[in-house]
C-alpha cells in the first residue's frame, strides 16, 4: 500500500491562481521522498494539503490509507508534521511542549512520559529540556520540532524544509536522524530547496516547478537522464566568452554559466576530459584561469526540466 | 470537555503567567484608575441619588474588576492572534483533537485568569476598602459573575483574533474598552448619568455585569441586580462563545 498517494491534486487560491496544478504522487511505505523546488513552486501548499491544513480544490489524496479531504481526523492521528517554521511557543520548555503534544495525540500516563524522555534523549536535548524554548538555537528548535512530530510514532512524517537556516553541523545531525527514521520504517516526505539535501537523503526525488511535478525518480536515475558531464571555465581577463564558446563548439553545447565561471559546455562525449578543452582553447589562443569537470547534479536535472537553475531561484514568487 | 481542552488550558494559563507584560496591565491600569477615581471623586457619594455605600472605593471596585476583565479579554485575543502569526495554531489544528477544544482550552484558562484578577481586587478591598459586605456568600457571587463575564470577554477577544488573524488588529480595539466601560453604569450610578449616556448604559450589558458584581460588595442586598448580572455575563459568554467557535470553523473550515 502506498503511504502517500495523490491524483490530480490541485489547490487554487482567490483569483484562480493555482499554487498546485494537478500533482500525482505514489510514495511507498518506508521511503524518503524528496520534494524539490524553489520558493513559490508549490511545495508548502502541497504539504499543507497532505497534512490536512488546507483543503484541495481538485483531485484527491490519501495519506496512511485515509483520504485527506473526507477523513482528515484519521490522517492527523497517523502523521507527524514539522512545518517550515518550527512553530514552538518560546515561553514553554522542551519537556512541557513534549507533554502537551503527547496529550494532543491522545497519549496518557507513564507510556507517554517514557516516550517523551526517549525522544528528547534521541534528539540530544536532555540537558536543555527544562529550559524555555525561546533560548534554544535554530538547530535545537528544529530537533525539538522533530521530536514533537515523532511523539506518537507516526507512520508518515512530513518535514517541510527542515534544515533551512541551519548551520552545517545541525543540518548533518538532522540528516542522520531522518535516515535513521527511514531505516526504522517511517515514510518521510521531505520538502527542500537544497539540492545536496535531496541528493543525500532521498530515495526518490520529485521536482516541482510552477505547481507541477516536472521530473521524478531516484537521484542517480534523474542525473543519468540528463546525460553527460559538463565543463566550467573561468577565462582570463579580457578573453571573450563568446569566442571561447565558439572554439569549444565541437566538444559540446553551451549552457548558462554560473558563479565565477564564464563558460559552461555540456560535453557530447563523456570520455572528453579537461585536457581536451584546455588544448582547444590553447589552439585558439584563448587563455583561461580555471577549468573544472562537473558531473551531472540535480541542479542540472532541474535546469534540463525547467529551463532555469534551482539555486539562486529563491526570488521566485512566494507561496 | 476533553483532556486536550484541559491540557491547552493549562498551557495557556502557564504561558500567561510567564508573560508579565500581558498580565500586569490587566491589574495595574484598573488599580491606578481605581486609586485616581477614589482619591479625586470620593465626595461623589454625597450627591443626591447616589446609593448608600460603605465608601466610594467599594463602589468603584466593580468598575475596576470589570475593566480588568475586559483587558483580560483583549489579552486573550492578542495571545490567540500571536499563535496564529507564529504558526503554533497550525500545530493545534494538525493534531487529532476536536476543534472546539482549541477554543474551550482558551476559555477555561481565561476563567482561571479572571479568578486571579478578582483575587487581586478583593485583596485591595480588604486593604483599602471595607471588604465584601455580604460576606462569603457575596464573595462567591463576585467571583462567579466575574469569572463568567471574564470568560465571555475572552470569547470576544478570541472571535476578533480568529476573524482578524493578526495581533495588531486585536490590539487596536484597546481604546474601545474604555469607551464601552464609560458608556455603562460601572463608574457612576445610572441615575446620575446624563442623556444620552444613561440610555446607552441601560442597554449596555456591561452595566448589568458591573452592577451584579457591585451589589454584594456594597451590601445592596439586591437579588434582581445580581440575577441580571449573572444573566448578562452568561449571555455574553453564550453569544460570543458561539461566535468564537464559528470564527474558528470559518478560519479552518477550509482545511
Amino acid at each position: 500500500m502506498a503511504a502517500i498517494s495523490a491524483h490530480g491534486l490541485e489547490r487554487a487560491f482567490k483569483g484562480g491562481i493555482k499554487a498546485v496544478d494537478g500533482i500525482d504522487l505514489d510514495i511507498p511505505e518506508g521511503e524518503i521522498y524528496g520534494f524539490l523546488g524553489p520558493n513559490g513552486a508549490g511545495k508548502t501548499t502541497t504539504v499543507r494539503m497532505l497534512v490536512t491544513l488546507l483543503k484541495p480544490t481538485g483531485g484527491s489524496a490519501t495519506v496512511a490509507g485515509h483520504d485527506v479531504a473526507s477523513n482528515p481526523g484519521a490522517v492527523r492521528s497517523r502523521i507527524g508534521v514539522a512545518l517550515q517554521e518550527a512553530a514552538l511557543d518560546p515561553l514553554m520548555t522542551g519537556n512541557e511542549l513534549m507533554a502537551l503534544q503527547a496529550t494532543l495525540q491522545g497519549m496518557r500516563g507513564q507510556d507517554a512520559a517514557n516516550k517523551c524522555v526517549e525522544l528528547i534523549e534521541r534528539v540530544g536535548l536532555t540537558d536543555a529540556a527544562d529550559r524555555r524554548v525561546g533560548g534554544y538555537s535554530g538547530g535545537m528548535k528544529r530537533r525539538l520540532d522533530l521530536a514533537l512530530a515523532l511523539v506518537h510514532s507516526p507512520s508518515v512524517l512530513f518535514l517541510d524544509e527542515p534544515t533551512t537556516g541551519l548551520d552545517p553541523t545541525s543540518r548533518f545531525a538532522l540528516w542522520r536522524e531522518v535516515s535513521r527514521l527511514r531505516d526504522e520504517g517511517t515514510t518521510v516526505f521531505l520538502t527542500t530547496q537544497y539540492l545536496e539535501e535531496a541528493d543525500q537523503l532521498a530515495d526518490r526525488v520529485g521536482i516541482i516547478c510552477d505547481g507541477r511535478i516536472v521530473a521524478e525518480g531516484t537521484p542517480d536515475g534523474l542525473k543519468s537522464e540528463v546525460g553527460a558531464s559538463h565543463i566550467e571555465i573561468a577565462l582570463s581577463e579580457g578573453v571573450s566568452a563568446a569566442a571561447a564558446e565558439a572554439a569549444l563548439a565541437n566538444l559540446g553545447t553551451p549552457m548558462p554559466a554560473t558563479g565565477r565561471h564564464d563558460v559552461s559546455i555540456r560535453l557530447k562525449d563523456p570520455s572528453t576530459g579537461v585536457a581536451d578543452a584546455v588544448r582547444v582553447l590553447d589552439d585558439a589562443g584563448l587563455s583561461l584561469d580555471e577549468v573544472e569537470l562537473v558531473r551531472p547534479s540535480l541542479d542540472d536535472v532541474f535546469l534540463e526540466k525547467t529551463g532555469h537553475r534551482l539555486e539562486g531561484a529563491s526570488d521566485s514568487p512566494q507561496e | 470537555m476533553t483532556a486536550a481542552s484541559f491540557a491547552l488550558a493549562g498551557r495557556a494559563l502557564r504561558v500567561t503567567l510567564r508573560r508579565p507584560q500581558f498580565l500586569a496591565p490587566m491589574l495595574a491600569f484598573p488599580s491606578l484608575l481605581l486609586a485616581v477615581n477614589t482619591g479625586g471623586l470620593s465626595q461623589a457619594t454625597q450627591l443626591p441619588g447616589f446609593p448608600p455605600v460603605p465608601s466610594f472605593f467599594d463602589f468603584q471596585l466593580a468598575a475596576a474588576i470589570s475593566q480588568s476583565l475586559l483587558l483580560g479579554g483583549v489579552g486573550t485575543g492578542i495571545a490567540v492572534a500571536l499563535e496564529l502569526e507564529l504558526g503554533f495554531f497550525d500545530r493545534l489544528v494538525a493534531a487529532p483533537i476536536p476543534r472546539a477544544a482549541i477554543v474551550a482550552g482558551r476559555l477555561l484558562s481565561a476563567s482561571c485568569i479572571a479568578a486571579i484578577q478578582v483575587t487581586w481586587f478583593v485583596g485591595l478591598d480588604l486593604i483599602f476598602g471595607s471588604g465584601i459586605e455580604e460576606g462569603i456568600g457575596g464573595l462567591l457571587i463576585v467571583y462567579s459573575i466575574s469569572m463568567i463575564a471574564g470568560t465571555g470577554f475572552a470569547a470576544i477577544g478570541i472571535t476578533l483574533a480568529l476573524r482578524a488573524g493578526n495581533a495588531s488588529t486585536v490590539q487596536g480595539i484597546f481604546p474601545l474598552i474604555f469607551v464601552i466601560l464609560f458608556l455603562s453604569s460601572a463608574f457612576f450610578p445610572e441615575d446620575l448619568l446624563t442623556s444620552p449616556v444613561d440610555v446607552i448604559a441601560r442597554y449596555n450589558p456591561l452595566s448589568y455585569v458591573a452592577n451584579g458584581i457591585r451589589s454584594p460588595i456594597i451590601g445592596a442586598g439586591d437579588t434582581e441586580t445580581i440575577l441580571l448580572g449573572y444573566a448578562s455575563a452568561i449571555g455574553i459568554l453564550a453569544v460570543f462563545g458561539a461566535l468564537a467557535v464559528r470564527a474558528l470553523h470559518g478560519r479552518i473550515g477550509d482545511r
